[in-house]
């Protein structure tokens, strides 16, 4: 379906070229992006994308190379002559002021007087005609991450931008909001506006986009028109090999709940946080329970309540029969639990500090501390046999958290988790923005954990990560579980129904 | 235009090269001052810089005031490292200082072996005791230390002045806000006769190892480095949050009560409105020129006390104004923030024409 009329691209660039040290993260990249054209940008993390996306936003400067933007030579030196020439850019990490109102926080990007009524209309009208309703006056605290990220495309589109660039947009999208989305974007597309839209979501592009930049270690490895591939060929260039499969072996074991939660009801912390209502759940020894919904459900209460960072009544979670409700996180761990939380900057790892002195954080009950002293001789080869063993992609043990990819870094925390040999294992969004080959790697490793007798409890938005992995499935909405399915008696669209908060008996 | 962008990993050679780059800086704008002032550079770079360090009785001031500078900005630096921004030190010192002279008011012509040790306790008790309250009023209340520790400074101060006009007052001392002199048993023993260095110089000494065993080895100092730099982490890994402030503040008031101990029963001997010449806010300065590392600050605090040496000796010399010293502490700390800026960010260079 694409006309290749003679016209101007809108962006073209040619032989990009960014190096750090001695790393080359993007090495002599050309791409050109036509009017109305969406062009997928495809690529592992660590491949060199968002370096891209950062060079045609002005956030950093090439070393080497052309950018063409309508015919012309541009030097794009900020985000702010970025904006001037009509580039906006949807960030995978929202930056917004939480305190702020939606509008307030549109309004601070705006080159234009301060006249929030006004604006407040115009963002209204904007969101409507873009099928992306938002209330201007709502604090950003109590908007859920889709809204959030309404707010963001909003606030790109008040700009009338000539090129939209997203960066993975729809890792925290239900499938009816993914559509949504979509649609708004192709109107856009007609509109004459042309889209950059980053992703390893290879369904997703071959939905969406007329032509694809596949990109691989900092280089281009193939230009693609999407829906004449297929998911194999398109991973081929993406990864270099075939797409890896998971394989989800029978559990032999003996059977027996390890994790038991009765009639859990928690007021949430955060005024605008959800609370817990009435949840009932058991997971077993040699199964992977999956808990299915949209980010703000009560995911985050229902992950602190079960990992000890929110003491809830003694008796509302048992392991292995036993009364945890009033243990902290250091207690419930020391009883066997392992937790991998849904931020890996600044929860489960800290960013500033090595992955030695990360891997400390939880695995120092693993004989690094003696009277008092750290044994750091010991945490640095606790950190290197993970990194062996899972893979990680790093200097070392004295590589900084921060400098590693999300991929690397998740790796890395679910290693130091497991390496401690659970009993129960907390798992929340297991491959946010990780990479295909890195998430394939990731599933089948809690795959194998679960089929050596560990209790496994993924909370994961993205369903078909649940369907691949899970043996049974629950749906979180407005801080109440449904009862857990198993993986064949239900599909995608029985829970996209509950996620949206439709009634349990729609799923049953 | 944006002139700064954040470098992949930050520079660790810029992170030990930043305090002599702010010292050299230091120094060139110092020159340029001096030049202004109508005075002659290499002159006052020696009045300032080598004299004060040219006798036996320079280097044993030098180490007189390297102590509690020393001594303060360990406190401060566990506390820096854990976020905890306790810039109230010099009102942590002052009572201390305030408890451990009311042990030697109270001993007063009948001083035993046990009253410079009494004193010492009551001094780092005294300062905890100062410490401590910020520290309730951050984890009760959730109010910003940096502002309750800096206001109790001045409430620590106004106490000092009232105690020492009144109920504290030297009856014998001609109505000057100042208590009596303490006796020989309430005074640190001076090291050499003549000079003023005294035995209280082995506590800095101590500190300097204690922290660095503390900073290097102990879990503690790592849990209290986790709780600053992600408390989310902290949290995670079921590290209490209250205990980082409550150590951080305790820690740094009980280093900076000691100091106060070892001025009072030290080189002034009684207590007055003049125990501390801001050393207690110069302690900051010394902790980030040490890198809030053991052995750097160990360093650092000698230098700050050459810029006090150096400052007084401008003041006889060069008949400078007082401020000097001050005017030396501040180039310094902004010349060292300015580094500072480059070990996570570097210059965007204009880019070069292909």
């Amino acid at each position: 379906m694409t006309t290749r009329v003679q016209v101007e691209p809108r962006i073209r660039l040619i032989g990009i070229t960014k190096r750090y040290h001695s790393l080359v993260a993007n090495d002599q990249v050309s791409l050109q992006v036509a009017p109305g054209e969406i062009h997928a940008v495809l690529g592992e993390n660590g491949a060199g994308k968002s370096t891209l996306m950062k060079v045609i936003y002005g956030a950093v400067r090439a070393d080497d190379g052309e950018l063409m933007w309508n015919g012309r030579q541009v030097e794009i030196d900020s985000p702010d002559a970025a904006r001037r020439l009509g580039i906006g850019m949807v960030f995978q990490h929202f930056s917004l002021f939480e305190t702020l109102t939606v509008v307030e926080n549109i309004a601070l990007v705006l080159d234009e007087p301060f006249d929030l009524a006004a604006l407040a209309q115009r963002v209204e009208s904007v969101s409507r005609a873009y099928g992306l309703p938002l209330d201007p006056h709502r604090p950003v605290h109590s908007l859920s991450v889709g809204e959030r990220q309404r707010v963001e495309i909003v606030r790109c589109l008040l700009q009338k931008p000539q090129l939209l660039i997203l960066d993975e947009p729809t890792s925290v999208l239900t499938p009816q909001a993914v559509l949504t989305l979509f649609d708004t974007l192709r109107k856009l597309a007609a509109e004459g506006v042309a889209i950059l839209y980053i992703s390893h979501k290879l369904h997703e592009i071959q939905a969406l986009c007329d032509r694809a930049t596949v990109m691989r270690s900092g280089r281009v490895t193939g230009e693609a028109i999407p829906r004449e591939e297929t998911p194999a060929s398109l991973a081929r260039m993406m990864i270099g090999r075939e797409l890896p499969h998971c394989a989800i072996p029978a559990y032999l074991g003996q059977r027996r709940t390890v994790l038991e939660v009765r009639a859990l009801s928690l007021r949430s912390e955060d005024p605008f946080g959800t609370s817990l209502e009435g949840i009932h759940l058991t997971v077993e020894a040699g199964e992977i329970l999956g808990i299915a919904g949209i980010s703000g459900n009560g995911q985050n209460e229902l992950m602190a309540a079960l990992s000890g960072e929110t003491p809830t009544a003694a008796d509302s979670v048992l392991l292995d029969g036993v009364p945890i409700g009033r243990l902290g996180a250091g207690q419930r761990r020391d009883r066997g639990l392992g937790f991998v939380p849904e931020e890996r900057l600044g929860r489960g790892a800290v960013p500033a500090m090595s992955l030695a002195r990360n891997a400390l954080l939880t695995g120092h009950r693993k004989g690094m501390v003696r009277r008092g002293l750290v044994d750091y001789a010991a945490a640095v080869r606790f950190a290197a046999a993970i990194i062996e063993r899972f893979g990680v992609r790093c200097s070392g043990p004295e590589a900084l958290a921060r400098a590693l990819s999300g991929g690397n870094l998740q790796k890395f925390i679910v290693g130091r988790e497991i390496a401690q040999s659970p009993r129960l294992l907390l798992v929340s969004q297991p491959t946010w923005g990780v990479d295909v080959g890195a998430s394939a790697q990731l599933r089948q490793t809690l795959v194998d954990l679960s089929r050596e007798g560990v209790a496994i409890l993924v909370v994961s938005e993205e369903l078909e990560e649940l369907f691949e992995i899970c043996d049974r499935i629950a749906v979180l909405a407005g801080g109440r579980l449904s009862a857990p399915q198993p993986r064949a008696a239900t599909d995608a669209e029985a829970i996209g129904l509950l996620m949206a908060g439709h009634s349990m008996s729609a799923a049953a | 235009m944006n002139l700064l962008e954040p470098r992949a990993e930050p520079s660790r050679t810029l992170q030990w090269a930043a305090p002599p780059i702010a010292i050299g800086l230091m120094l060139v704008a110092g020159s340029v001052l001096f030049l202004l002032l109508g005075r002659d550079p290499v002159q006052a770079f020696r009045v300032f810089f080598i004299q004060p360090l040219e006798s036996g009785y320079g280097w044993s001031e030098l180490l007189l005031k390297a102590g509690p500078l020393v001594l303060i900005a360990e406190g401060l630096a566990i506390g820096f490292r854990a976020r905890i921004y306790n810039i109230g030190a010099e009102g942590q010192l002052i009572f201390g200082a305030i408890c451990a002279g009311g042990v030697a008011i109270h001993a007063a012509g009948h001083e035993t072996a046990w009253t410079l040790p009494l004193m010492v306790v009551a001094g780092a008790a005294g300062g905890m005791f100062w410490g401590a309250i910020p520290a309730l009023l951050k984890t009760r209340f959730n109010a910003e230390e940096t502002l309750t520790t800096l206001m109790l400074t001045y409430v620590a101060n106004y106490f000092l002045s009232w105690l020492v006009h009144g109920v504290w007052r030297d009856p014998a001392g001609m109505n000057f806000p100042q208590s009596v002199m303490f006796g020989d048993g309430a005074l640190f023993p001076v090291l050499t006769e003549g000079n003023r260095l005294n035995a209280s110089i082995f506590i800095p000494l101590a500190s300097v190892l204690v922290f660095q065993l503390l900073v290097k080895r102990s879990f503690l100092a790592y849990r209290l480095e986790v709780g600053g730099q992600a408390p989310l982490a902290a949290r995670y890994a079921g590290f209490p949050a209250g205990a980082t402030v409550w150590v951080s503040l305790c820690l740094s008031g009980l280093t900076a009560g000691l100091a106060g101990v070892g001025e009072v029963a030290g080189p002034i001997g009684q207590l007055n409105l003049n125990l501390s010449p801001g050393y207690g806010y110069a302690a900051i300065i010394v902790a980030y020129l040490g890198r809030l590392h053991p052995l750097g600050i160990a360093l650092s605090g000698l230098l700050m006390a050459l810029l006090y040496l150096g400052g007084e000796a401008a003041q006889m010399t060069l008949q400078l104004p007082a401020a000097i010293t001050g005017l030396f502490q501040g180039m310094l700390l902004f010349f060292l923030l300015g580094a500072d800026a480059f070990i996570d960010n570097r210059l965007r260079l204009p880019r070069r024409t292909a």
